[in-house]
């Protein structure tokens, strides 16, 4: 037996799944003993160049409120060509197609390395992808030429059947019909009035009597999109001094999520809202056009001032319900030195699988590269994106499904596998991601309902079966189906082998998207206070100790990293609104809520690199004191990428040494850096904000909000001064953090 | 005879007793023949009578019409003391001829034969004879009508000393029989009145029938033809106070001395009394039709435009009305006491002007308003809205492009013609080009803006679907100047027609098209005017769907009146906002069908726009004079988002106001546009006494946008005067302008009332002014004297023509929207609109000379002018009519037609055909709307339209023939007398 370790690498590379017990107790109490819940993080689509679709339909269990998919769990009788479901037990007959299978001659989905399969199905007519351009064009003349640029670009990037469609906005509304001949048309629509049911059942018959009007092949209008995209003109009203464009965003894509609900129901399709500001005007408002008057902040949520905050985010979650309905996904790509409204938007992509991309301006390479990700293409040539994925999750019968936490909606499919109780998006075994990347990752929670006095028997195993069926890009029409599988173990006896199956990065990762599905639907301190709570009783069930001895308490190397995330948590603007505006919070939280789960941990705890003359880069601790005048640190946060020059290098570059021939070995110290910045900066979706900063540089603040207060002003001469540099902070450091910690684990009272 | 065959054959000249019954009992009943005379002593008919006795039909052209008194210049009139009026007469009892002059004539010389018309004349009623069963009673009449102008003439040289102050004509009417009329006018007859009939010796013996003979009544072609005589190519100065106008038909030419030209104002009355009693016991109303931008010929000076730099307009700081000659400038010209409230006020610095010894001031011939009627204010930054000059106007061209429109050829058609129209469209005298903005919008049941901006390569089109909160789409491009966006005009409007020309949409909207109109006019904060193209009912779901409410059952019943009153609600709102913005609405309507023209022409009758109607349109017979009317709408002379306040001297007010006017308050009048051809006709009453020494002043002040956008006020001065004596108010009255007032009224009183009510009460007060005159200023004569006075002798005639017209007369007949049409098209006229249509032009073209440069004099119209060999022309300024005789000859119509088809009028080169054309063209460049011709044959089905135009002959759809109305006015007043 290898490592658990490699256990888990290995699971993760073939069925996309981290859970955060390897071994899963035995019971009920004692799995809620073990505070953090039997859980995993799973990537449906993760990318698995070496497998190769199978172009059948999967054999399915015959009991109606099973139906799980033939796997290589299930017992085969290959002489009487009957299976038994490892789910229900119930005995199937293969179909009369099978009949040629033998021990020897097994098909692919029996085979132990098919734990994850991949069927190609025929599933109705095959629909083209569909792309709704949703464009603002209250923006700045730069900003527009610089999108329209990068839209008319992405019309290359289309696959050429892709249909495409164009909604404009300001003042009004406008959806472009693309096939016009001599003479531009656009019906509009006014910014102030939603649309009533019943206009959008008007709309409705009338694109679907000509459905071609709006939505074109991409091959047959490129010219036309083009030149239209090439004529769009900044929004003529006037603007009047001290006051904001008028905006329609709320009622453009309202527009837009009706277009395609009467058109395409259930087909892939994306709708791409591009905005350079918030909406000002009719539903969806999020502050008014006066500009005296600021848009919301934290302050003013805490403080119930935002008056349209409630009303904005109803509308936007109805819209992007709706949306999700139909399968229609919605990305939103704001770039605004202002907030744009995210954080009553945020639904829209988080309900429908959508991207939120949020930048300075249109004309920054942050957004020209970020949108072309969007369209970047795998190995076979497709693109990196799903539609109308539906995520069905099948248990043992010992274990019940809690929730999701994750860019999917509900179906509210009730059934044997769901739990009473609900972590995430609950009450259901099926979720809808509407649109999907390889990396789009759902933590899902479940519950060991297996009563402590009805023992499993030793060497018992659940298996959990993931059914996600998606259209691909190609349109083709996709089930994927994961079936895994882990012991049970008896938490009395067999504590040590489950606590040495913890795996504390995914439990990390999945606490946090606990902790952040509370705090957007709870108060911030809750969060910490429940976060912290769930760490002590982690620490006091795992760690030894004597008991009121915090200098004697220990964590096993399986638990160790542990409270070191929960410390960078608490810490990350994905529980901390101070310094971030609503709308960085609702950006940073989408993100992430879908990344896999190497992406989570970079947010939780960012990564520090530190490049010398020393020897070959290294990563170092995060932490102030890693610091150091003759280093260069690169920090990974995921949304940010900083090249930190220490003091000396700093100097020496100012200086000028990089320039003279007998300090290469400098320049090269200079460079290497950027060259992994730029390796990361190509593969990460979206792309981060790039800084170059050194020391005492204004952006540096980017690097030292991040590492761990070791040394501050208060302390700073109690740790000497040779190395690190202190930080502004009355932040607790991590030392002071585990102080606590330990006082609290070994305390009896707490 | 065939009036006879005409009017009696088709069915529905039955009117049903008790509701056409006042035309029924007119002339029902055999009537008795009973003769009287006039002017004392039998005398020998005199050669005129001999027409009477001519067999109707024949032409008039042989007649001499009777001599009326205008050969006397009424502006000999010095003073107004009393008026001599004489007449003999004979009371008669029944059928009882001849009689003896009564004593109190006082004529004391014998009439001369040739001027006494004393013709003996039976109505012949029997051509109704098939009624007089139905009724209860006989009616017979006789009728004798003598003219006494030329008595009066007489007279004079007899009495050289004599100030002869009035000239009367004078009927005398012997009616010796009751005439029985049923309570058809609101019952003030009681019925038939029995105690008469029994006067009636051989009532029933049918005595030998005599025609009253038509040229011995007052006659309007004879009237316009001696004013035509009298003033026609004179110079009118205006300078003295209380002038009585030469008649609208008359070509003059207007000096401005003071007092604004009558082409801008036209008063009922140019003496008024000085007490409200007196007013009210001649009820001649008091009223003035104001025409504030009329056209002035081109011998005639523009309006000054005076400008007073930043202080703006010099007014009267307590009444505000504006500086004009009447002021009287005192203290050595320091000061002026305003002549409307007597205020006196400080003369500014900049103004002050040394008086001369007459108390004038020095620069009296150098400023305008201080010399002339009527003159222009370059109007200051306070009388403009939110205090910021106006934009230029705009005008937008709103097309239906529904499937009834494109498959008539109709939208093409628009288009094709914008294309040249736009190059003519209005400016400012002396400027390049036209600083008017145009915008196109197409609609169905939705509406397409398009984006003209003169940068695109092709039209953008902006679809709206949102029919219920209309809303302009874009700002920037949609209203443009044609000059700098033609190519891209250019190009749409050949797109257009293409691009619906499969449409199958067959349902529209209307009041959100309007409401784009007002939204774009209020985005580009401009005024303008919409040319709105319709053909349907607007039925589709939107604000303002209209449905069918055309119940020909409610005609007759207390209920009409709803068919001529708009529906509530969305287009009242409409109304207030296109005022607001002053944005006019033209309509051009092509209806198949009903389409509610009530409730559709609300918003254009209100915002100084015109309703046009093409029944059943073809392109080929109804196109050119489609694009006729349109291009008259297109390129008047029009005024934007005007507002008009009659300002008055103390002793009496504007108390009301008609035409296609908005008002909020009671005084300020709004319109959102006013056009060279809209009139406002203003009622005064009496608030104190007037003097006669002052006499009363009217100041009508219109500000308004004009075409180039600049801000401007107009001022029209008319002084009148008063008198005590009700004689010198008769003397100076004008016919065209009462009928003008008297159509308003009574086109407005029918929303309010049953149509019995207002024709009561208008042959009421018709009875009641001619009785007090009688009874006032006429010499004491005979009850069965017809007394008219002289300046109101044709005010029957126009009185019956209104009260046949469509609007009023009560006929199933008659299509609902068509009534509704003219009562709208009415209340916007001036004077010469409802003059002539009221009394239609009947010309006839067979015995002209074609040589000659003037088109030949008008006949009177009536059936018995038209003669089966020959040719005649009637237009009433709507409508056209070529009428062929049956009996034509063949060369004639070989002449004009060149063709077996007689459907249109060619291009024929012949003398003739050359001169025909060009009285057409003439009449057409004269009307402000474009005619369509319609040539009929004597006989054929369509000549129904053509006689219904006949206003001297008993109507078609019901009404008296002119001289029943006589004998019933005559007999009303008769009632009031005693």
């Amino acid at each position: 037996m290898t490592t658990y370790q490699e256990f888990i690498q290995q699971n993760e590379d073939r069925d996309g799944v981290r859970f955060s017990w390897n071994l899963w107790p035995s019971s009920r109490l004692e799995a809620t003993r073990l505070v953090v819940p039997v859980s995993c993080l799973f990537t449906p689509l993760k990318e698995r160049p070496d497998l190769p679709p199978v172009q059948y339909e999967p054999v399915l269990c015959s009991r109606a409120n099973c139906k799980a998919v033939l796997n290589p769990l299930c017992q085969v009788d290959f002489r009487a060509k009957v299976w038994a479901c490892n789910f229900c037990f119930q005995r199937n007959p293969f179909p009369p197609s099978y009949a040629g299978i033998s021990e020897v001659n097994q098909p692919a989905e029996l085979m132990p390395q098919f734990s994850t399969i991949e069927y190609i199905v025929q599933r109705g007519p095959q629909t083209p992808l569909i792309f709704l351009y949703v464009v603002d064009t209250c923006l700045e003349e730069e900003d527009l030429q610089a999108l329209k640029g990068s839209l008319q670009m992405s019309l290359s990037l289309l696959p050429p059947n892709a249909l495409v469609g164009l909604i404009t906005f300001g003042r009004m509304v406008q959806v472009h019909e693309l096939s016009c001949e001599g003479i531009a048309k656009s019906y509009v629509f006014r910014g102030t009035k939603d649309l009533t049911s019943k206009q959008i059942q008007v709309g409705r018959r009338e694109a679907t009597r000509h459905p071609s009007l709006f939505l074109q092949p991409i091959h047959r209008v490129d010219m036309n999109l083009t030149d239209l995209l090439g004529e769009l003109q900044r929004d003529p009203w006037p603007v009047p001094q001290g006051k904001r464009p008028l905006r329609s965003t709320g009622v453009a894509l309202s527009v837009a999520v009706g277009l395609l609900e009467g058109t395409f129901p259930n087909t892939g399709a994306r709708v791409m809202l591009f905005v350079g500001g918030p909406p000002t005007q009719g539903p969806g408002m999020v502050v008014g056009d006066e500009l005296k008057i600021p848009i919301r902040s934290w302050h003013d949520i805490q403080k119930d001032n935002a008056r349209h905050l409630k009303k904005a985010t109803k509308f936007y979650e109805a819209l992007g319900n709706r949306s999700a309905a139909n399968g229609h996904s919605i990305d939103i790509y704001a770039c605004a030195l202002d907030q744009t409204g995210l954080l009553e938007m945020k639904c829209l992509s988080n309900l429908t699988g959508g991207h939120i991309v949020m930048g300075d301006s249109f004309n920054t390479s942050l957004f020209t590269q970020t949108f072309q990700g969007v369209f970047s293409k795998d190995h076979n040539g497709d693109f990196r994106m799903a539609f109308g994925g539906v995520l069905e999750i099948k248990t043992s019968r010992e274990l019940k499904v809690c929730g999701a936490i994750g860019p999917c909606v509900s179906l509210n499919s009730k059934g044997p596998y769901v739990s009473e109780n609900e972590m995430g998006i609950g009450g259901t075994n099926q979720w809808k991601m509407c649109s999907l990347t390889p990396s789009s990752t759902l933590g899902i929670y479940l519950e060991v309902v297996n009563q402590h006095n009805a023992p499993i028997p030793q060497g018992g195993r659940g298996a959990i079966q993931f059914v996600t069926q998606y259209q691909h890009s190609n349109t083709q029409k996709r089930i994927r189906v994961t079936t895994i599988t882990r012991n049970w173990a008896d938490a009395q006896s067999q504590i040590q082998h489950i606590e040495s199956s913890f795996d504390q990065e995914a439990a990390a990762v999945l606490m946090a998207r606990l902790g952040v599905f509370r705090a957007e639907s709870e108060e911030g301190p809750d969060v910490l206070r429940w976060l912290d709570r769930q760490l002590i009783r982690l620490c006091q069930k795992f760690g030894q100790y004597n008991k009121e001895d915090p200098t004697s308490f220990r964590l096993s190397e399986s638990l160790s990293l542990y409270p070191q995330f929960m410390f960078h948590l608490r810490r990350s603007p994905f529980l901390q609104v101070f310094n971030n505006s609503p709308d960085e919070s609702s950006y940073y939280r989408h993100h992430f809520t879908r990344q896999d789960l190497t992406q989570s941990l970079i947010m939780i705890q960012p990564i520090l690199y530190s490049y010398s003359f020393h020897g070959p880069p290294e990563p170092v601790l995060l932490d102030s004191s890693s610091i150091l005048p003759d280093r260069i640190l690169l920090m990974d946060t995921f949304f940010q990428l900083v090249i930190y020059n220490g003091e000396t290098i700093a100097q020496w570059q100012k200086a000028g040494y990089q320039e003279m021939p007998e300090y290469q070995n400098f320049k090269q110290l200079l460079k290497a850096p950027q060259d992994d910045a730029n390796d990361i900066l190509e593969t990460r979706f979206p792309m981060p904000r790039y800084i170059n900063t050194e020391h005492g540089g204004s952006q540096a603040r980017f690097l030292l909000s991040k590492v761990n207060p070791s040394q501050t002003h208060n302390n700073l001469y109690a740790w000497g001064q040779e190395s690190g540099a202190p930080i502004l902070t009355d932040d607790v450091s991590l030392q002071v953090f585990m102080d606590h910690l330990k006082k609290l684990a070994v305390s009896s009272s707490a | 005879m065939s009036q006879q065959g005409y009017v009696a054959a088709p069915p529905y000249s039955q009117a049903p007793p008790g509701m056409g019954g006042y035309q029924v009992g007119y002339a029902a009943g055999p009537a008795q023949p009973l003769y009287g005379h006039l002017g004392g002593a039998p005398h020998p008919f005199s050669a005129p009578a001999a027409g009477v006795m001519k067999p109707p039909g024949s032409t008039a052209a042989g007649m001499v019409p009777p001599p009326v008194s205008s050969q006397y210049n009424p502006n000999y009139q010095q003073n107004g003391s009393h008026q001599q009026s004489l007449f003999c007469t004979n009371t008669v009892s029944h059928g009882q001829p001849p009689h003896a002059l009564p004593s109190s004539v006082a004529s004391p010389g014998p009439p001369p034969t040739q001027q006494l018309t004393n013709q003996m004349s039976a109505m012949n009623l029997g051509n109704y004879g098939k009624h007089a069963n139905n009724l209860a009673c006989v009616c017979n009449k006789t009728f004798f009508l003598i003219f006494f102008t030329e008595l009066q003439n007489k007279m004079l040289s007899l009495f050289t000393s004599f100030v002869v102050t009035m000239l009367i004509s004078v009927m005398n009417i012997f009616n010796s029989s009751c005439l029985a009329l049923p309570g058809q006018f609101g019952g003030m007859m009681p019925g038939p009145q029995a105690g008469m009939q029994g006067g009636f010796p051989g009532a029933m013996a049918g005595p030998p029938q005599k025609k009253l003979d038509p040229d011995a009544i007052p006659s309007t072609t004879q009237v316009i033809e001696d004013d035509k005589a009298k003033n026609g190519g004179q110079v009118y100065c205006t300078n003295i106070r209380g002038q009585v106008p030469p008649l609208v038909t008359t070509d003059f030419t207007v000096q401005d001395q003071g007092n604004a030209s009558p082409r801008f104002i036209r008063c009922t009355t140019y003496t008024l009394p000085c007490t409200a009693e007196l007013a009210k016991q001649c009820q001649v109303p008091l009223a003035a039709v104001v025409k504030p931008l009329a056209n002035l010929p081109k011998n005639e000076a523009p309006l000054y435009a005076v400008n007073h730099g930043e202080t703006g307009p010099i007014r009267c700081n307590r009444c505000k009305a504006y500086m004009c000659p009447y002021m009287q400038f005192i203290d050595g010209g320091r000061r002026y006491q305003c002549t409307f409230c007597n205020c006196v006020n400080e003369v500014p610095v900049f103004y002050f002007q040394h008086l001369d010894h007459m108390g004038r001031r020095v620069d009296f011939y150098e400023r305008p308003e201080l010399s002339l009627g009527s003159y222009e204010f370059v109007a200051t930054l306070d009388y403009c809205k939110n205090n910021k000059p106006p934009n230029p106007p705009a005008f937008i061209f709103m097309i239906d492009v529904s499937y009834n429109n494109i498959k008539s050829g109709l939208v093409k058609l628009i288009c094709d013609e914008l294309k040249t129209l736009l190059e003519k469209l209005p400016r400012e005298e002396g400027a390049d080009c036209s600083a008017v903005k145009v915008g196109f919008v197409t609609y169905d049941k939705v509406l397409h803006f398009y984006n003209v901006k003169s940068a695109l390569a092709q039209p953008q089109m902006m679809v709206v679907s949102d029919t219920t909160e209309m809303f302009v789409p874009l700002l920037d491009g949609f209203l443009v100047s044609y000059q700098d966006s033609k190519p891209v005009i250019c190009n749409l409007l050949d797109q257009i027609p293409t691009m619906f020309a499969d449409t199958a949409e067959s349902e529209t909207v209307f009041a959100p098209v309007i409401q784009a109109g007002v939204e774009a006019f209020k985005a580009a904060e401009c005024s303008g005017k919409l040319f709105i193209f319709q053909s349907l009912m607007p039925t589709a779901e939107a604000p303002g769907k209209l449905k069918n409410r055309d119940d020909k059952k409610l005609v007759n019943t207390d209920k009409e009146k709803t068919l001529f009153q708009p529906q509530k609600g969305v287009y009242e709102q409409l109304c207030k906002d296109c005022v607001v913005q002053g944005c006019c609405v033209d309509l051009f309507l092509f209806p198949n069908q009903y389409l509610d023209l009530a409730t559709m022409a609300d918003v254009p009758s209100h915002t100084g726009g015109s309703v046009y109607k093409y029944n059943n349109f073809q392109m080929e017979t109804d196109g050119e004079h489609f694009l006729a009317d349109l291009r008259k709408s297109v390129q008047k002379h029009i005024g934007f988002d005007a507002i008009m306040r009659v300002r008055t001297s103390t002793g009496f007010r504007a108390t009301d106001f008609f035409g296609a006017i908005h008002m909020n308050n009671t005084t300020d009048v709004e319109m959102a546009a006013v056009d060279c051809d809209k009139a406002v006709t203003v009622e005064f009453k009496h608030d104190d006494a007037l003097s006669e020494e002052s006499g009363a002043l009217i100041q009508c002040a219109l500000l308004y946008t004009n075409i180039s956008g600049q801000r401007r006020l107009r001022v029209h001065n008319l002084s009148l005067n008063c008198s005590s004596q009700l004689s010198e108010l008769y003397k100076s009255c004008e016919t065209d302008s009462l009928i003008n007032f008297f159509a308003k009224s009574a086109y407005r009183a029918i929303l309010n009332q049953p149509l019995k009510n207002v024709r009561e009460i208008l042959v009421n007060q018709t009875a009641h002014m001619l009785a007090c005159y009688r009874k006032n200023c006429a010499s004491p004569s005979a009850a069965s004297q017809l007394i008219l006075p002289d300046a109101m002798k044709v005010f029957p005639v126009y009185m019956n023509s209104l009260m046949k017209t469509a609007p009023l007369v009560g006929s199933t007949e008659l299509s609902t929207d068509d009534r509704a049409h003219q009562r709208l098209a009415v209340m916007a006229m001036g004077v010469e609109d409802t003059q002539l249509l009221l009394y239609p032009r009947l010309i006839p073209l067979h015995n002209m000379d074609v040589d000659s440069e003037v088109a030949p004099a008008p006949v009177r119209c009536s059936e018995e002018r038209l003669t089966d060999s020959g040719l005649f022309l009637l237009e009433n300024g709507h409508s056209m009519f070529l009428w062929i005789g049956q009996a034509a000859s063949p060369d004639l119509i070989q002449g004009i037609f060149n063709l077996p088809s007689l459907s249109t009028l060619p291009d024929v080169d012949n003398p003739l055909s050359k001169k025909v054309r060009a009285i057409i063209r003439d009449l057409q460049n004269k009307r402000p709307n474009s005619m369509k011709l319609q040539i009929v044959r004597q006989k054929d089905k369509p000549e129904m339209l053509f006689r219904q135009l006949l206003v001297e002959d008993k109507g078609l759809h019901g009404g008296a023939s002119y001289v029943d109305f006589l004998c019933y006015v005559h007999r009303e007043i008769r009632q009031l007398l005693t």
